[in-house]
């Protein structure tokens, strides 16, 4: 259950707590009374039209920095291995770098 | 954000958990996924095929339209067929089947119902259709009574003179806990709702690790949070711990979402509900407080439904319970099928039968 | 058929359709070329062969974003005269009109039939009225008929796919359902995406001067792609796989069908052809596409291989493989 999306808020609340949410492009005006520190510019979690959580971009990003770092070696330890320049390395997709995943928006 | 989002959909990152849960599970368990969500996230990216044959995923009850019970769906069809009435609903609750018929049928039979995306839209259809009197059908867990908890207070500060929700509303922690006291139920751990626990936080569900011992992890949706999610779990058994806890960190904080608690508290009291396949779970249902009379269903529009009745054979409550799964249901497949379900399971977008039968190959003819 | 009643979902294009389609259109017509159940039915004439359809719209609203019934009523039946290969030449079209319509509504459907007309280069030559009651027609409902001429040797069938042919869609999925329910009540939402709604006889001609051995057309309409594929799949014997990482969407059809729980290859379009080429003629086949109007989007999205037979599957961006299941009946949004 729970189909919730994350969507952009694009306007401040107003008066009665209704924003306006980006998603991809798509625009729909929702319900913020659940989250009453969300800004413009803030990431939400959309269930229902209603906001139901402030995203932590910064979060997300860091959890999959740590993901994409398990029980794997770094660019340099496989540079030393074998012999590459660690951009190669990465162009071979031979090491995934510490990045991989996260895109800045 | 949309770049970061994608993270959690790259293979190789799933690759890796994929590997770490393999090392980490060496000894057999069986993880329940206690939300639809999960089950059709699990058959979408066809997780189950990566896991190792020491890990089992379970299907649980975790499908807010799969365990509503038929007397529920028959009083919102007898609801539906008022004179007057127009019964607004979340597209989910269309095509369910109750004793004898579901809204979708009702709708072909002359009955006002109509589908909305969110609470608020039936608001918008009571202001403009003031000689109606509009019923919205609240159904989900506590991601969603957040929602109508809101709409409904929104209807009594505007004075809505012709509106009422009908709420059919469920919690989980206290199915969580009819499951693990249930001996036919055998879980050795279970991946949490993600969204419920947006709202809820992780308080509800400690009684898991403390008293029953059963490792648990909040997890989310896209295939990697899901991986995330199992991963945890194989540690904390490998490493005998039992605890509560979050790998959906970018969506759930330990205290939930307060605002969203207090909707929920103002606006509703506990009340016995019946779970399909399970039977009353005390306390799990939310009914709308007595200041709210004038804005609950039951009391603005009585009425009677028929006799309830199961259909026989029909195996949704087991298959609900993890005891069976999908495909060994006797009618899945056969007698149940998306075009003519026989139960909630396999209609529902998000029913365990519905996901194996749409995005798998079992009991395809 | 298991229901009494007629149900929204007997209309979807879904497998509910198709059951109604089979088990009762076609079990009492009982039509040798209607049993083949392509979009065109290909006929003998003495000296030539012809191509005939026929389709009616019953779309609400009637004016929705970049289109309207009328502009849908000549597009949908050109387009499926066009995917027999045939040279789409004349149309027929009956109204349904509510009493109470504007005559200035109706004015302006009138308006756009005549310029996708002119555009399809087809003539509209026969026509009917009736009138219903108010309460009843939704405004308008239109039905046209198409027929056309069909090069000589060309047969083109949905039973003609091929292990190891390579698969074509001709732009973007999902603008058509997506334009239309921004509109509904209870779910608005604003966004830019117009219907594709096109007429698209030249492209298919452009794609068959390039890839002469073709083995079919279908344009993906009701039911969206996933219809379309597993009929072909079907009538074909054959397994399709896509990848869904080729497969072009616009961002906010993608941002739409998130926010409501839509599977993009279940939505409708109404300006879209799939072809299944041989490997060989792929390319040329692409090129033709893109250098068509409403082709500029095209891409290879799979290929067709041996079986299992009638199944159709989605290698997933996250690298999984599950069934691309059709719709059974109306799509609806969902919160769960």
């Amino acid at each position: 259950m729970c189909l919730a999306i994350p969507a952009q808020l694009v306007s401040e609340p107003n008066d009665i707590q209704m924003a306006e949410v980006d998603i991809l492009g798509v625009k729909r005006t929702i319900s913020v009374m659940m989250t009453p520190d969300a800004r413009s510019g803030d990431f939400v979690l959309v269930h229902a039209g209603f906001a139901i959580q402030v995203v932590d971009e910064q979060f997300a990003a860091e959890s999959l920095e740590m993901l994409s770092m398990m029980g794997i070696k770094t660019a340099a330890e496989l540079e030393a291995e074998m012999g590459m320049a660690a951009d190669e390395a990465e162009d071979t997709g031979a090491a995934p770098s510490a990045a991989s995943g996260v895109t800045a928006s | 954000m949309s770049g970061v989002l994608d993270g959690f959909r790259d293979p190789a990152i799933a690759a890796k958990l994929v590997d770490a849960i393999r090392e980490t599970a060496t000894t057999p368990c069986t993880l329940m996924e206690v939300c639809g969500t999960h089950t059709m996230a699990i058959a979408k990216n066809g997780l189950r095929g990566l896991m190792p044959q020491t890990v089992k995923l379970l299907s649980g009850p975790g499908c807010p339209v799969c365990v509503t019970a038929n007397p529920d769906i028959d009083l919102a069809i007898e609801i539906a067929r008022q004179p007057g009435i127009v019964m607004t609903t979340f597209g989910d609750m269309m095509k369910v089947p109750g004793s004898y018929s579901s809204l979708a049928r009702e709708r072909a039979e002359g009955h006002d119902v109509r589908v909305v995306y969110s609470p608020l839209d039936s608001l918008s259809i009571a202001e403009s259709e003031p000689d109606k009197h509009v019923v919205f059908l609240g159904v989900g867990f506590e991601t969603t009574a957040p929602a109508v908890a809101l709409t409904i207070r929104e209807a009594a500060r505007r004075g809505l003179p012709n509106w009422s929700a009908l709420s059919l509303h469920k919690t989980v922690p206290g199915a969580l806990r009819a499951l693990v006291d249930d001996p036919e139920v055998k879980v050795t751990g279970f991946i949490l709702p993600g969204h419920v626990s947006t709202i809820i936080g992780v308080e509800p569900y400690r009684f898991l690790a403390s008293e029953y011992g059963v490792p648990s992890v909040i997890t989310g949706f896209e295939p990697v949070d899901v991986l995330q999610g199992v991963w945890m779990l194989a540690k904390q058994l490998a490493e005998g711990r039992a605890e509560i806890e979050i790998a959906y960190g970018r969506g759930v904080h330990a205290e939930g979402n307060p605002s969203a608690i207090a909707a929920i508290e103002s606006t509703f009291d506990g009340c016995d509900a019946e779970w399909r396949g399970i039977g009353v779970i005390p306390g799990t249902g939310l009914a709308l407080k007595p200041e709210f009379a004038a804005y609950d269903a039951r009391v603005r529009v009585p009425c009677t439904p028929p006799e309830p009745r199961e259909i026989r054979g029909c195996q949704c409550g087991d298959v609900l319970r993890g005891v069976v799964q999908p495909f060994e249901c006797k009618l899945f497949g056969r007698a149940c099928v998306p075009e003519h379900p026989v139960g909630p399971c396999m209609v529902s977008s998000e029913g365990s039968c519905a996901a194996y039968y749409r995005y798998t190959d079992y009991g395809r003819a | 058929m298991h229901q009494e009643r007629i149900l929204m979902s007997h209309g979807s294009g879904g497998t509910m359709m198709r059951d109604l389609i089979e088990e009762l259109f076609i079990a009492e017509f009982g039509d040798e070329t209607l049993s083949r159940m392509d979009d065109a039915a290909a006929l003998d004439f003495p000296g030539r062969r012809m191509a005939f359809s026929t389709d009616t719209y019953v779309v609400n609203p009637l004016f929705f974003p970049g289109g309207d019934i009328g502009h849908l009523a000549v597009c949908g039946t050109v387009n499926d005269v066009a995917t027999s290969g045939a040279t789409p030449l004349y149309l027929s079209v009956g109204f349904v009109l509510e009493e109470g319509m504007l005559v200035d509504d109706l004015r302006r459907i009138l308006t756009s039939m005549v310029r996708c007309a002119a555009e399809a280069g087809v003539r509209i030559v026969t026509g009917d009225t009736k009138v219903v009651d108010r309460g009843h027609g939704d405004g308008c409902y239109i039905n046209t008929a198409g027929i056309g001429v069909l090069p000589e040797g060309l047969d083109l069938s949905g039973a003609h796919c091929r292990p190891g042919d390579v698969v074509l869609l001709s732009g973007t999925l999902g603008d058509h359902g997506i334009a239309v329910i921004s509109t509904r009540e209870g779910l608005t939402f604003s966004t830019d995406i117009e219907t594709d709604a096109a007429p698209l006889n030249h492209l298919v001609a452009a794609v068959l001067a390039a890839a002469p051995d073709t083995r079919c057309f279908r344009d993906p309409t009701r039911g969206g792609l996933s219809s379309t594929l597993n009929e072909l799949a079907s009538a074909s014997g054959v397994s399709i796989t896509v990848e869904e990482a080729l497969v072009p969407v616009h961002d906010q059809v993608r941002g739409a069908c998130e926010m409501l729980g839509y599977d993009v290859f279940q939505v409708a379009n109404e300006g879209k052809m799939v072809a299944v080429v041989p490997p060989q003629q792929a390319e040329a086949a692409l090129a033709a596409m893109r250098a068509s109007r409403y082709g500029e989007d095209a891409a290879i999205i799979g290929t067709v291989a041996e079986g299992p037979a009638g199944k159709v599957y989605v290698k997933t961006t996250f690298g999984a493989t599950r069934i691309m299941d059709m719709l059974v009946g109306e799509q609806l949004p969902r919160i769960c």
